[in-house]
């Protein structure tokens, strides 16, 4: 059966040059980097090597660097380091509606802690306003955590327009950029963040391994992890070599292909947002319609449920995903479509295709074509359709089934 | 994470459609929830003769409710009222824990519809 993965924004595949690195560092150089002998040294050379690949792809300096295993330790350790260590300036930390749950769920933790947390409403494309973000700040606010691209939806956020106002105000901004690195440029400066997240995973590197930026004489300490004096203090455990080596061609790939790559994907994004629109109807897509990630589309088929047509793509061969209930593990559907205002029975039929270095224009038509009449199919067996008249109550509260509803 | 049995009756579910002239209608679920069922009941001399069913829903509410419409047929009303939500998924091989609260609705479907059918009788 032909295959055609279109979940990119969950994970990608490892290129075979980042492999190639890794393995490397599995049987050559295995030395632990701390260590003072010859293998040791091979080891701590593939990190400097690795952290100066890192830091060059998004114009920041070697030192600035810290390794994590992943985007969301990276966005705990920014998030939690800036509010310990600034407890005695203020306990007010902004963040927005539509930020993944490593964030969310951090600032949240926080606030149950003594901080005090402003979480920022979004427009119908998922776009949070630089107005709203000045009214917010008071001075108490320590910290402002907004991500640079919504991994649901695609939407691109003003980053350097708050941050530039986030620093007119002396407060810190942290941005999780791991759904935009190597999809739009990343750069630190550009942008004027103090920390940033990226990722292994999203840009052909490994799962397990990312990193955060931390600008140099960012008021902001390690308060997580206790342990040895590895990455400076700023995060203890023997390093994740292989990982870490094989983010660090991954960065580099990423942006060397950044700018041919983003054209390519944009055209096929945009073939494919316009056949969906114009070969199904009551279909809308959600998220920026410019503004958004070169290789994301994301939609809402009415009448029907995210994960009926999940299950009929992945018999087609076709691996994309959801925000309904069924496909978080939750029984609400995604927060982010329910932020944007976009109704329940509306956000369990979102389908989100996010594509990658594998996909062609030829992917776009598989398809469309398999996709036509899964929906056709799915619509003939819902008791929705325009003229559903049901009478149900707004509140699920009410619903038959509320004593499970809300579990 | 969906057993054979779901799958094939997600994949060829059995007696979808509307009874146009039908004797008793149910409606349970909610589109905020993400489910909705609808079954159809055509009855004669207390026995289901035949079903429908419509369903909005994820994989497990699909399958669910075809499994409830293949069981009921040809079943005394009683009979039917004694089939339960439990009992659906059991004939299903069971569905994974996290479906069994939000989108294992069938058997209510069915009992709305027979009460439905016997509430137009008095």
């Amino acid at each position: 059966m032909r295959r055609v993965y279109m979940d990119h924004s969950a994970t990608t595949p490892v290129r075979p040059e980042v492999v190639e690195v890794m393995l490397n560092c599995l049987t050559e150089k295995f030395g632990n980097p701390s260590s003072l002998h010859y293998f040791g040294r091979l080891g701590r050379r593939a990190l400097d090597e690795a952290r100066e690949k890192v830091a060059n792809a998004i114009g920041a300096k070697p030192e600035e660097i810290v390794f994590t295993s992943g985007g969301t330790e990276a966005d705990n350790m920014a998030i939690h380091g800036v509010a310990m260590l600034n407890q005695n300036r203020g306990n007010h930390i902004i963040t927005s509606a539509v930020e993944h749950h490593a964030v969310l769920n951090t600032v949240k933790a926080l606030g149950k802690q003594g901080f005090t947390v402003t979480i920022l409403p979004v427009d119908k494309y998922g776009m949070v306003s630089v107005e709203d973000l000045a009214n917010a700040i008071t001075d108490k606010t320590i910290l402002i955590t907004i991500m640079h691209a919504n991994n649901e939806v695609g939407t691109v956020q003003p980053i350097k327009e708050m941050a530039a106002l986030a620093k007119a105000k002396g407060v810190l901004f942290h941005t999780d950029a791991v759904q935009s690195m190597g999809k739009i440029p990343v750069n630190v400066d550009e942008l004027g963040v103090d920390l940033l997240t990226i990722s292994g995973h999203k840009i052909y590197g490994p799962k397990g391994v990312g990193a955060l930026y931390i600008r140099k004489g960012t008021r902001w300490r390690q308060s997580l992890f206790h342990g040895g004096a590895q990455e400076r203090l700023r995060r203890a455990g023997t390093e994740n070599v292989p990982g870490i080596v094989a983010l660090g061609k991954a960065c580099e790939l990423a942006v060397q292909e950044l700018d041919k790559e983003a054209v390519r994907l944009t055209g096929i994004r945009d073939k494919l947002i316009q056949e969906v629109m114009e070969k199904i109807a009551d279909v809308r897509l959600t998220g920026h319609p410019t503004k958004r990630l070169p290789n994301h589309a994301s939609f809402c088929f009415e009448f029907i449920e995210g994960e009926s047509m999940l299950l009929s793509m992945d018999m087609k061969g076709i691996a994309a995903s959801s925000g309904s209930a069924c496909t978080s593990g939750s029984l609400e559907p995604s927060h982010v479509l329910l932020a944007m205002g976009i109704p329940h029975e509306l956000a369990h039929g979102s389908i989100r295709l996010t594509l990658g270095r594998d996909n062609t224009m030829e992917d776009v038509d598989y398809f469309i074509e398999n996709m036509v009449p899964i929906v056709e199919r799915l619509r003939a067996m819902s008791p929705l359709n325009p003229d559903s008249e049901f009478d149900f109550e707004e509140n699920c509260a009410d619903c038959k089934i509320s004593s499970s509803c809300h579990l | 994470m969906y057993s054979e049995k779901v799958m094939d009756h997600f994949e060829n579910p059995r007696n979808v459609g509307e009874i146009a002239d039908a004797d008793g209608v149910g409606l349970v679920g909610n589109p905020t929830c993400g489910d909705i069922m609808k079954i159809y009941l055509k009855i004669d001399n207390d026995v289901i003769t035949d079903i429908k069913f419509k369903t909005f829903g994820c994989g497990a509410a699909i399958a669910t409710s075809s499994m409830v419409t293949e069981m009921a047929k040809g079943k005394t009303l009683d009979e039917a009222l004694r089939l339960s939500n439990q009992s659906v998924a059991e004939a299903l091989d069971g569905l994974p824990p996290q479906k069994m609260h939000c989108s294992n609705l069938a058997a209510d479907a069915l009992h709305a519809a027979i009460d439905n059918y016997r509430e137009k009788q008095k």
